[in-house]
């Protein structure tokens, strides 16, 4: 019975001599290669040389400030309750006076972890995000010896004050054409107060 | 008395509002309500929400009412028509309430520890409403402790009443009202005073918005990371039927058990609220029932898991084969 249209013959033919001193394919295949040597490389050396990524690479994230060097987040819980993966955690903390200058808002997160082993890097924290201090980057999570290290703090995830992370790649057209919504009037305004608020107390 | 709404009649005994008689046929005709509170007297009549349209007065004259009425103070009137969903006028009208309730609320849900539960949200989101038109300065007052439980942010109030009338009908003395008129009034206590009943943390369970929070519970966590349980305990003031809030071994909240509408079963006293946050302080019941569409639900997976157990038992009885038996 035939099971398959693919089998094939098996023929019992004698080899001829040349095939039979496998000295001809032997050296059909050394010529592949060294062929090879003076072809392209399609490898780089990775971390002196770092390839080109699409100007929307999701990779590690990071926490923005605001221009007055506050942090953004206001610890609400969108990007966690957004995550497929369940791979951020979050505590909350009350800002005390004297600390506007750390935080935009009277919540902030007193801890906030990311889990990178858990992470997809779908980008739906980035999405959820009602205060824009969530980001992906085209930064890379470097490769760790332990689990432990991959939980990502505040420590890691909060950008420098002195050395911001540049997110604007990230605003493609579209992004800034919603977020010019007439919707999305009320967040433009409540910036605009808070700085004028600080402008006058200074 | 048969009334019928949205083309469902029901019969209803003489004095029944609208509102109830709607919430008597079932969640798709009932109107929602912010400030009427079927367990306090006299509530109801602020917020305007549950606004419906009469289109037949009564049997005895047929003429319609000539405008939206407010089913929570209106009383059904014996052959009355009414039309609440399925008014396209009513659902445009509702959104201008929404809008206006909206003008003066900070919208700080990210802030705000109510979100989640809140009614003012699950309203702007029915109706579409994330913006505002309002461009002039929105009414700020600084946040108040009333008391070292309970903490106001007057910001996010919309003047519903509701914890001024359990301050006037579940506590004896009244030190806890409204003052001032129109855009300026605000929820105060008489010079500050701290309410010091045992029952007096009840205005948090009964606020629609995140006007009234509890200390103990501020910014914990969010609720939708929280495990909602039922539970009970012996306790000498109230019944003791609480609702707790659960993450890991942690109880973060105790609050009274809430019904379909939102409104508290049976008020409780402080004692239970606040300070019993333990574990082996109560008897737990279960897992309390959630709406499948509240965002309280996220990530409840046994709660899942019993709908899935329903549906496969409502599946063998369409004569699926058991899964036990063997062919």
């Amino acid at each position: 019975m035939q099971l398959t249209t693919r089998s094939k013959v098996v023929s019992n033919k004698q080899l001829s001599f040349a095939e039979r001193i496998y000295l001809p394919a032997l050296l059909k295949g050394m010529f592949i290669t060294l062929s090879h040597l003076f072809k392209k490389k399609v490898t780089i050396l990775y971390p002196e040389v770092k390839r080109e990524h699409a100007p929307v690479y999701r990779g590690q994230h990071v926490l923005k400030r605001d221009e007055n060097g506050a942090e953004r987040c206001t610890s609400c819980g969108m990007c966690a309750v957004a995550c497929p993966a369940e791979a951020i955690t979050m505590e909350s903390g009350e800002r005390k006076k004297g600390e506007e200058h750390l935080y935009r808002e009277e919540k902030y997160a007193a801890k906030y972890e990311i889990n990178m082993l858990r992470c997809i890097f779908c980008g739906l924290c980035e999405e959820a995000c009602p205060k824009e201090a969530i980001f992906l980057t085209d930064r890379i999570v470097p490769t760790e010896f332990e689990r432990e290290d991959f939980i990502y703090g505040k420590d890691k995830l909060v950008e420098l004050v002195d050395k911001r992370v540049d997110v604007s790649k990230r605003q493609t057209p579209e992004v800034l054409a919603f977020k010019k919504l007439e919707g999305m009037r009320h967040n433009v305004l409540y910036t605009k107060k808070l700085t004028t608020k600080s402008e006058s107390k200074s | 008395m048969k009334v019928t709404i949205d083309g469902k009649e029901i019969d209803v005994p003489k004095g029944t509002t609208i509102l109830q008689a709607a919430r008597m046929i079932g969640a798709e005709v009932a109107p929602p309500a912010m400030c009427y509170y079927s367990k306090l007297k006299s509530s109801g009549g602020y917020c305007r929400t549950c606004i419906v349209k009469v289109t037949k007065g009564s049997t005895a004259n047929p003429t319609p009412m000539p405008k939206p009425v407010a089913s929570c103070r209106t009383e059904v009137m014996d052959g009355m028509v009414v039309e609440n969903f399925t008014s396209p006028e009513i659902v445009e009208a509702r959104k201008g309430i929404v809008e206006f309730l909206l003008i003066n609320h900070p919208l700080d849900c990210p802030v705000c520890d109510q979100a989640g539960e809140c009614k003012l949200q699950d309203l702007g989101y029915e109706h579409g409403l994330a913006e505002s038109r309002y461009e002039f300065e929105r009414r700020e007052f600084d946040m108040i402790d009333i008391g070292d439980k309970v903490k106001l942010h007057m910001n996010r109030c919309i003047l519903c009443y509701r914890c001024v009338k359990v301050a006037d009908q579940l506590t004896d003395g009244r030190v806890h009202g409204v003052i001032n008129r129109g855009d300026a009034s605000e929820i105060s206590t008489y010079i500050e005073q701290v309410i010091d009943n045992e029952f007096s943390g009840n205005v948090i369970d009964v606020c629609p918005v995140g006007a009234l929070t509890d200390k103990t519970f501020r910014f914990k966590q969010r609720v939708w990371f929280t495990k909602p349980v039922d539970a009970h305990r012996n306790c000498p003031t109230c019944s003791g039927k609480v609702r707790l809030w659960i993450k890991g071994e942690d109880v973060l909240r105790v609050t009274a058990r809430k019904d379909q509408w939102d409104e508290v079963e049976e008020f409780i006293c402080n004692a239970c609220r606040y300070d019993h946050k333990k574990k082996s302080d109560w008897e737990i019941e279960g897992p309390s029932p959630v709406n499948r569409h509240s965002v309280i639900s996220q990530n409840q997976y046994a709660h899942l898991n019993q709908q899935k157990l329903e549906q496969l038992k409502h599946q063998s009885a369409l004569g699926f084969m058991k899964i036990d038996k063997k062919p």
